[in-house]
């Protein structure tokens, strides 16, 4: 295969758009970015003056065993989150994570290592089978705490960067073309964590920017208040990070989509230490709406409605879209020459064109300014994982949202409700992991279109029992909206919801104002009063028709 | 016998009546909207003007409990079937017939038999189905605990909604059969001027004119 045909399927893997289809030579490697607005911080150590990080580095893990020389503990706390473990263990006991779950997006991690474990928090897990690398100088300080901007991991390196000599192409896990890291100007720029540095990670799953959760996408990079009223960047600005809200104990986050802090009326507590959750109310208290006729009322839907219910009308805000639909069944198809093609026919807020067909992805739709699916959520998200029997003929929830109204703890939360059409095994009924990456093996969907292949390689990595026989399935996956929070005065109106065929016209089993004005106890009431209007009607006809017998000498 | 305009509706009676004419037109207006019958105003502006304008009307009526019980009015407002037919027969057929009302309004009994059976029932029935229907309503979260909340919010909810048709229906009447007799504007000028023509026995009239002359016009 040629060399320039090789660079081109790799950026198309890469699930990057736009122009691809028009370059045929490796572009420059860029010069590296500047570094991102400050993090507040009130440290009392200033790492560039530490002659332990004046040196030069050759690798990502050279750096964490200096900052492991004096933060011995960092390894042990890291090495212990979900951020480095890639598995939890949710409140109904399921096992969850990266590492296991089968997603609608990419499908699974596993037989796609490297290139899914780029944005691992850590350095070479090749191999998802195993537990992730043990070694403590595995553990990636920088990706984290970098505040020089320009360390960034590559797409397809296991977690490393880029290092100098940059092989022309190569591209960083946001998609942008890769630059040398100057690790040692990484090490001395250490700070707390910004924006830049989780976003660079989690703005991205799913392949691109948005791609997967709808309210976590580039636009939060510096947006305005209208996009985001906590992260708003600029003069007057909350100015918010990402850790503002996801407090943290010894490297270990509050918040997580895979046990979400439903109902935190526990709200500001007392005195001391806020309490581990990364909840609306872990600031805003529960009875957050200014005393008056109408606070009081909203106040009593608090217990009933999520704060980001109504506090985020609209996902995929700020020019960015996020990904809706993903039909893979579609994929494969080569253009007359027998290449793979790509048709870009959505153009998003910003201007930049997305892919809605890829031959290595099949078809998708895009969304912005998205309306999210309600449904009452106890935080729960029960997982539909590979051993369990599913049936081809529904629409297979590959996350199910647990919980009901009146059960004491659910609220009515928004979601991105992800369209998906996903291989399973048509033999056992189950879903079915897939190879799709893997530039230089002959069974990697994305270099060879073969699901056949692609599917027992993906059931083979993943350790998983294949029956030989696939199909596709229509799936959906929920993902929690809780970021993108707009300012009060955006927040949805009462009629949004109170009204017929509003917002929460699905969700049935109580009663809402205004939401069924034909009701059978109204239907009662207004024959009653237009039966009263008839009688009062005829009545006065037949006093006018009677009116000679002298009613009006009457007295 | 003798035929004479008498105060019979006192300047805190009219306030009252016309201060309730105007909250029930308010909260009948709003509630419609809320129930999603119309989009004439903001539902959140509608819930503000449902919820002050029901306390207003609550606090108005316990001023007027207050002045019924103090005063004695209240009396009037009891039934008496003794003549309910009668009127009822003379709106059914004798009205068709060019018959003259059969009740002649007395200064101790301002209302006809018919007339006070309805504000009756309007008063023990209606009005209280709607305030208390109301109040739980307004007041659910304080009670949402209780088993089976969810199917109580539909019941007080669904209440609310008939009382207050009933009360339209109510209105209707009301306001029809203003046009009946001596016709609309005499009707309803003794609630404006609080003076009606009354059939005042001597004794009355020899008391009126010596202890409450105010009384007479």
């Amino acid at each position: 295969m040629p060399r320039h045909l090789i660079a081109l399927l790799l950026w198309l893997a890469l699930g990057l758009s736009g122009q691809a289809a028009a370059e045929t030579t490796a572009p420059a490697v860029p010069e590296a970015p500047p570094a991102p607005p400050a993090v507040e911080i009130t440290s009392t150590a200033d790492h560039s003056k530490f002659t332990e990080l004046q040196k030069l580095f050759t690798s990502g893990p050279q750096v964490t065993e200096a900052c492991l020389a004096c933060h011995n503990k960092a390894d042990d706390q890291v090495m212990h989150s979900i951020h480095y473990r890639w598995n939890t263990t949710s409140e109904a006991g399921q096992e969850l994570g990266k590492s296991i779950v089968i997603n609608s997006f990419c499908g699974n991690v596993a037989g796609n290592e490297p290139r899914c474990t780029s944005c691992h928090v850590g350095y070479g897990w090749t191999d998802m089978t195993e537990a992730p690398p043990a070694d403590p100088t595995s553990v990636d300080c920088l990706v984290c705490h970098d505040r020089s901007g320009q360390y960034a991991k590559t797409a397809t390196g296991a977690g490393h960067p880029a290092l100098d000599p940059v092989k022309p192409g190569t591209r960083t896990v946001t998609g942008a073309l890769a630059w040398p890291v100057d690790l040692a100007k990484a090490a001395q720029s250490v700070g707390l964590p910004g924006r830049e540095n989780c976003g660079s990670c989690h703005f991205y799953g799913g392949g691109g920017d948005n791609v997967k959760h709808g309210d976590l996408s580039s636009a939060l990079f510096s947006p305005t208040r209208e996009i985001d009223v906590h992260m708003a960047a600029g003069d007057g600005e909350l100015n918010f990070t990402c850790s503002t809200c996801h407090v943290e104990e010894g490297h270990d986050w509050a918040g997580s989509r895979y046990d979400v802090d439903v109902l935190a009326l526990d709200g500001t507590g007392l005195p001391g230490p806020r309490p581990m959750t990364a909840s609306c109310e872990s600031c805003h208290d529960s009875d957050p709406h200014p005393l008056g006729v109408l606070g009081l009322k909203l106040n009593d839907h608090v217990d009933r409605v999520a704060c980001q219910t109504c506090h985020i009308p609209a996902f995929a805000r700020g020019g960015v879209a996020t990904k809706t639909v993903w039909d893979w069944s579609t994929a494969g198809e080569l253009n007359a020459e027998g290449k793979p093609f790509a048709l870009h026919d959505y153009t998003q807020g910003d201007g930049r064109e997305l892919h809605t067909y890829i031959s290595q992805k099949g078809d998708f739709a895009w969304g912005e300014d998205v309306v999210p699916y309600y449904a009452w959520f106890d935080g729960s998200l029960e997982y539909t994982l590979s051993d369990a029997t599913i049936d081809p003929a529904q629409v297979v929830e590959i996350n199910r949202i647990t919980g009901a109204y009146g059960d004491g703890l659910s609220r009515i939360w928004p979601f991105k409700r992800m369209v998906g059409r996903q291989a399973y095994d048509a033999g056992f009924n189950r879903l079915a992991y897939s190879h799709v990456w893997g530039p230089t093996t002959d069974t990697a969907f994305w270099t060879n279109f073969d699901w056949g292949k692609a599917i027992e390689a993906g059931m083979e990595a993943a350790g998983a029992e294949y029956s030989g026989e696939f199909g596709f399935v229509d799936t959906y996956m929920y993902w929690p909206i809780t970021h993108m929070v707009a300012p009060a005065e955006d927040a949805l109106g009462c009629a949004a919801c109170h009204a017929e065929d509003g917002r929460l016209a699905d969700l049935a089993g109580f009663y809402m104002p205004g939401a069924d004005p034909r009701s059978p106890v109204a239907l009662i009431g207004l024959f009653l009063v237009f039966a009263t209007l008839g009688g009062v009607v005829l009545h006065t006809i037949l006093r006018l028709i009677t009116r000679n017998k002298g009613e009006s000498t009457h007295g | 016998m003798a035929k004479r305009f008498v105060k019979v509706y006192p300047r805190f009676e009219r306030l009252w009546h016309w201060t309730q004419m105007v909250l029930i037109v308010t909260l009948f207006i709003t509630g419609m909207g809320l129930h999603g019958m119309h989009g004439l105003l903001p539902f959140g502006l509608a819930v503000k003007l449902h919820t002050i304008t029901a306390l207003v009307l609550l606090t108005v009526w316990i001023f007027a409990t207050f002045w019924l019980f103090t005063t004695g009015t209240w009396r009037q407002f009891i039934p008496r079937f003794e003549g309910v037919w009668t009127v009822a027969g003379f709106y059914a057929w004798g009205i068709f017939r060019g018959e003259e009302h059969p009740y002649r309004k007395l200064y101790w009994r301002k209302h006809n038999p018919l007339q006070a059976l309805a504000y009756f029932g309007l008063k023990v029935f209606v009005f209280p189905a709607v305030w208390i229907s109301g109040i739980l309503y307004l007041t659910y979260n304080f009670w949402e605990t209780v088993p089976n909340a969810g199917l109580g919010l539909a019941v007080v909810a669904n209440l609310h909604l008939l009382a207050a048709y009933v009360l339209a229906a109510f209105v209707v009447i009301h306001v029809y059969l203003l046009t009946v007799g001596h016709g609309f504007r005499e009707h309803v000028k003794p609630m404006v001027t609080g003076f009606e023509e009354v059939d005042l026995t001597a004794d009355q009239e020899a008391y009126l004119t010596a202890n409450e002359p105010w009384r007479l016009r």
